[in-house]
């Protein structure tokens, strides 16, 4: 369907249904129980798992297929993010506009990095990417100040012209909109003990991500996706078969840093504000290790990665000694004491230790990130189940191939 | 002509660090061909080093003086530290002013383990691995390592002293006969600047004059002669691995009266350091130091006042620029060997 | 007809001269080979035929077109592959995709943004590139990755790869190195059945036996400098031509 295949289009309905549901599969917990502190089915973090999803998607079509590692494309999400605050000062509330430019100049601004820095390849493209990231971090801080507000970051204010709608609506900000939908309006349903939130902004990021992921699975499936995997396997023998790697590299370049504009865009419609350190290139690390922990160059693993770490975060961040003795009350005291004591560091303001930590384990033992780990797991499940059932499974199953 | 000069002097200090960390990345990228994105943290390492010697001297035991009353009228608290205890008031308060200096035998040992721990612990299996995975996996590191710091130390930078008698200012102008109070420079810098100058020159020495050194350079040329040669070469290059992370701690240790010390400093170096690294050359350590003072003289020239009113922000940038500039038409630096790092 | 011709090309590497105003010339549909001892200047020179290196002097002409100057994948799309004394390939992709890649090339030319078609219904180029790995007897294997191949195995994949193109003119770097004597029988009938189909072959290769079962003409090598050119049989005698390898011994 779509022009996907069938693996691709159970692959992409999947998705879907896990978008759209997304309220209540991730409010597992009702209210007010001990675990719904676990849940994370609310509005903001939800459009968080969407946003970086994107980003993570369009990152992997860049590094999970090429093999080229960025170490700068949160400079073109913060450039999207600037973008699109501007034309919600200058233009309208609506976001779609917002949206756009904000995908435009990330693919412009992407397109110069790119141009220069794929001069280059393996570490040298790596630092270069770094090297225009942390001058743009530096400029928007700096001398671009007029454009992005410096350290307090860009804002929306009373007096903006917003010459297709209005600068004010009773004293305040308009909302950011979607043809009049306000982004931050919600529908809030109560089932039982259960409670759960559906989002116009969260809708609209869903919309967006279904169609960044089904352009994604177009690339992997397309002649253009194959040669970008030529480019990671032996750029030497592509270039000897009468192909030129450079644009095929520079495309996939400016294709993740509009995925990136997008992401930067969808903040923005989500949270009218921009700032630098956005473009930070820890932030742009961030991004590296969504990908990797899903699994670069497979298609869903860089949302599974975002979702994952973003999860994490939150949670990681929100537990407190105060919950940890909470959990552990049925011990002994003294076996409490140390085990809050253990965990401690990891929690609360600790939580880059733990991501650091999972990061290293990943890289070291699952380069493969979260896809290799479900594909080890199926292996070893098939080969006990075929060694069960003997061949005459394998029989059965060749001629639905 | 004395503003220039300023300029240069100006940039030595933070030039100095540069090269110091650009050649212990070099030296490891070099013998090991390890991309080590957590040099940087063995920088904020070594400055922690110093922040901790100053704080393990001033431990203080409390005295009550019964003779004395604080303003709210009760018994006045001493602290006195033990080291003022154990060798006596003057001794004792000249050791804790000293502390940097002292954290310099302090941090050797120190660095030393932390660089051999992570050689031996991680490092090695990363040898066979791609360069993604190894940039990757110290990125991993690196923060796990400013993270342990940040937990002890907290988020906020820790001011750490040099001696005393260094806190003043040369008047350097007046030193070479221009006129006086215009080209003021803190004796610490000077300090810096010659104590870097002496770790290079060691370093520089130890690999031309000793056979170990003259084993790691040959290993650094063709790895695999020399392992056929029957010559244990990984061992060496583990030293290798410690003595960079000394260099990367020295470098912290000394910088800490500078800047004051606060967990993400190595991040903030490390990226420049890099760059440093590739504009010197990937693989040349004269490429590195050269490169170091180079860039950190070049920056501090960019951040003059005459040139911010004409290139507004230009000093933010200066580096990264002349690194883009380098990279594209010099690929392999400004000293690099063919055949490094390209595939 | 000549397809490449070849005038007065040198080449230096620093006081090295590796090739020593050599000139050279194909005629077109022949299998031309080019042997010499190690050290001659062959592989130099087959990498300042396809733009791996650039000519200090002289001109290399394909047809009417000067090579010298164009990029390796420009060299390709006007006609000339090349097949490596050590196999490139890519070793992450399946067989197939090994041998759709230059056949898509072949078509679309070095660039073309083809981001929204399906490749795997690309009919066209998936029945050529099976075709293609049926000739070289790989056809069962098309969904393995490549670099799982043995080593002789990859070399006749890569061959299928060049294959897919038609290329006017086949570079072959020792297509025979280190395989035994059966595989090296097989590669040669490979080969001989490509040359029905006129694609003109330059052939660098150790192996005399080799040589002599397709060759039509023979130049050899010596230090830089072309020493001797002919028939197979006149080589054969040449006494030149055993003195630069050694006496002669094995020829």
């Amino acid at each position: 369907m779509f022009g996907l295949n069938k693996k691709d289009t159970s692959l992409f309905f999947l998705v879907l249904l896990l978008v759209v549901f997304a309220p209540f599969l991730l409010n597992p917990f009702p209210e007010g129980s001990e675990l719904a502190q676990f849940n994370a089915g609310y509005p903001d973090l939800m459009q968080r798992f969407l946003i970086f999803g994107i980003f993570a998607i369009g990152f992997n079509i860049l590094f999970g297929l090429t093999g080229y590692l960025s170490f700068g494309h949160a400079a073109f999400l913060g450039v999207g993010s600037y973008a699109g605050v501007w034309m919600m000062k200058l233009l309208t509330m609506n976001v779609i506009p917002a949206i756009f430019m904000s995908v435009v100049f990330a693919g412009l601004f992407s397109l110069l990095v790119g141009y220069i820095s794929l001069r280059r390849s393996g570490i040298y493209f790596s630092i270069l990417t770094l090297a225009f990231a942390q001058m743009s971090f530096s400029l928007a801080y700096s001398v671009l100040t007029p454009i992005t507000n410096g350290e307090t970051g860009l804002q929306l204010a009373l007096d903006d012209p917003r010459i297709l709608g209005v600068s004010s609506e009773n004293g305040a900000i308009p909302p950011a909109n979607f043809f009049g939908i306000p982004m931050r309006e919600s529908f809030e349903m109560s089932a039982g003990g259960w409670l759960f939130t559906f989002n116009a902004g969260y809708y609209l990021c869903a919309v967006f991500m279904m169609i960044a992921f089904y352009i994604a699975v177009r690339i992997f499936r397309s002649p253009f996706g194959m040669m970008l995997r030529a480019v990671k396997s032996n750029q030497q023998r592509m270039n000897f078969t009468g192909l030129n790697s450079r644009p095929y590299t520079l495309a996939a370049f400016v294709i993740s840093g509009m995925y990136a504009g997008l992401a930067g865009g969808l903040m923005v419609a989500m949270d009218p504000l921009a700032g630098a350190e956005r473009m930070q290139w820890t932030a742009s690390g961030e991004v590296v290790l969504m990908t990797i922990l899903g699994g670069a160059g497979t298609l869903i693993g860089p949302v599974l990665g975002a979702g994952f770490i973003k999860y994490c975060e939150n949670i990681f961040s929100k537990i407190n000694d105060n919950i940890l003795y909470g959990w552990f009350s049925g011990l002994p005291e003294g076996v409490a004491d140390f085990l809050v004591f253990v965990i401690h560091p990891f929690i609360g303001k600790g939580w880059h230790l733990t991501l650091g930590i999972m990061f290293m384990l990943i890289v070291i033992f699952l380069p493969g990130g979260i896809m290799e780990g479900v594909e080890r797991i199926g292996r070893l499940f098939k080969r006990k189940s075929s060694s069960d059932k003997n061949s005459s499974a394998r029989a059965s199953a060749a001629p639905a191939e | 002509m004395d503003a220039i000069l300023l300029q240069i002097l100006n940039g030595l200090d933070k030039g100095s660090a540069y090269a110091l960390i650009a050649l212990g990345l070099t030296l490891i990228f070099g013998t090991l061909g390890v991309v080590n994105f957590a040099h940087g943290a063995l920088f904020m390492i070594g400055a922690f080093c110093a922040v901790t010697l100053s704080r393990l001297l001033s431990l203080s035991f409390v005295t009550i003086d019964e003779t004395q009353k604080d303003f709210l009228g009760n018994p006045l608290k001493v602290e006195t530290p033990y080291v003022e205890a154990w060798f006596g008031p003057q001794t004792g308060s000249a050791i804790i002013d000293w502390a940097v200096p002292l954290a310099i035998l302090f941090s050797i040992p120190i660095m030393a383990l932390v660089g051999l721990f992570m050689e031996r612990g991680l490092i090695k299996y990363f040898y066979k691995r791609p360069h993604a995975d190894q940039i990757l996996v110290t990125f991993g590191l690196a923060i796990v390592l400013q993270e342990i710091i940040k937990y002890f130390f907290g988020a906020n930078p820790i001011p750490t002293p040099a001696p005393d008698v260094f806190s003043g200012s040369l008047d350097f102008g007046a030193l070479v006969g221009m006129d006086p109070n215009v080209i003021i420079y803190p004796y610490w810098r000077i300090v810096y600047f010659l104590f870097a100058a002496a770790i290079v020159g060691a370093v520089f020495a130890f690999l031309r004059f000793t056979t170990f050194g003259m084993v790691v350079r040959a290993g650094m040329a063709d790895r695999q002669t020399v392992g056929l040669l029957g010559i244990n070469i990984d061992k060496r290059f583990t030293v290798m691995f410690a003595l960079a992370a000394v260099v990367a701690g020295l470098a912290g240790v000394m910088y800490a009266p500078i800047n004051s010390p606060n967990y993400h400093m190595g991040m903030d170096f490390l990226v420049l350091s890099f760059v440093v690294v590739v504009v010197g050359g990937m693989g040349s350590l004269p490429g590195a130091v050269l490169a170091g003072f180079v860039l950190g003289i070049l920056e501090s020239f960019a951040s003059m006042a005459q040139v911010v009113a004409l290139l507004p922000g230009i000093n933010q940038i200066i580096i990264y620029l002349v690194a883009i500039v380098i990279l594209l038409t010099r690929p392999r630096g400004l000293m690099g060997r063919k055949g490094v790092m390209e595939s | 007809m000549e397809i490449l011709r070849v005038e007065g090309v040198n080449k230096s590497f620093g006081g090295l001269r590796a090739l020593n105003n050599v000139n050279f010339s194909v005629e077109e549909g022949t299998v031309h080979a080019i042997i010499g001892p190690n050290g001659a200047g062959k592989s130099t020179f087959l990498n300042c035929l396809i733009g791996r290196l650039i000519p200090d002097t002289g001109s290399v002409m394909f047809g009417d077109i000067s090579l010298t100057g164009m990029k390796p994948y420009e060299i390709n799309q006007i006609g000339v592959s090349r097949v490596f004394q050590t196999p490139e390939i890519f070793g992450d992709l399946t067989l197939l995709e090994n041998i759709m890649i230059p056949a898509i090339a072949k078509r679309d030319g070095e660039f073309k943004l083809h981001a929204f078609k399906d490749v795997s219904k690309d009919a066209e180029i998936r029945d050529k590139a099976l075709h293609m790995l049926e000739d070289v007897g790989l056809a069962e294997k098309k969904d393995s990755v490549a670099g799982s191949l043995s080593r002789g195995d990859k070399r006749r994949l890569e061959l299928a790869m060049c294959l897919s193109q038609d290329p006017k003119l086949l570079l072959l770097d020792e297509p025979t190195a280190g395989m035994s004597r059966a595989d090296t029988n097989n590669t040669i009938d490979l080969l001989k059945r490509i040359g029905d189909r006129g694609i003109t072959k330059v052939v660098i290769e150790h192996d005399m036996h080799v040589v002599f079962s397709l060759a039509d003409k023979v130049t050899v090598l010596a230090q830089g400098a072309i020493i001797a050119e002919g028939k197979p049989e006149d080589i054969k005698g040449d006494p030149r031509v055993q003195e630069a390898y050694l006496g002669g011994a094995h020829l």
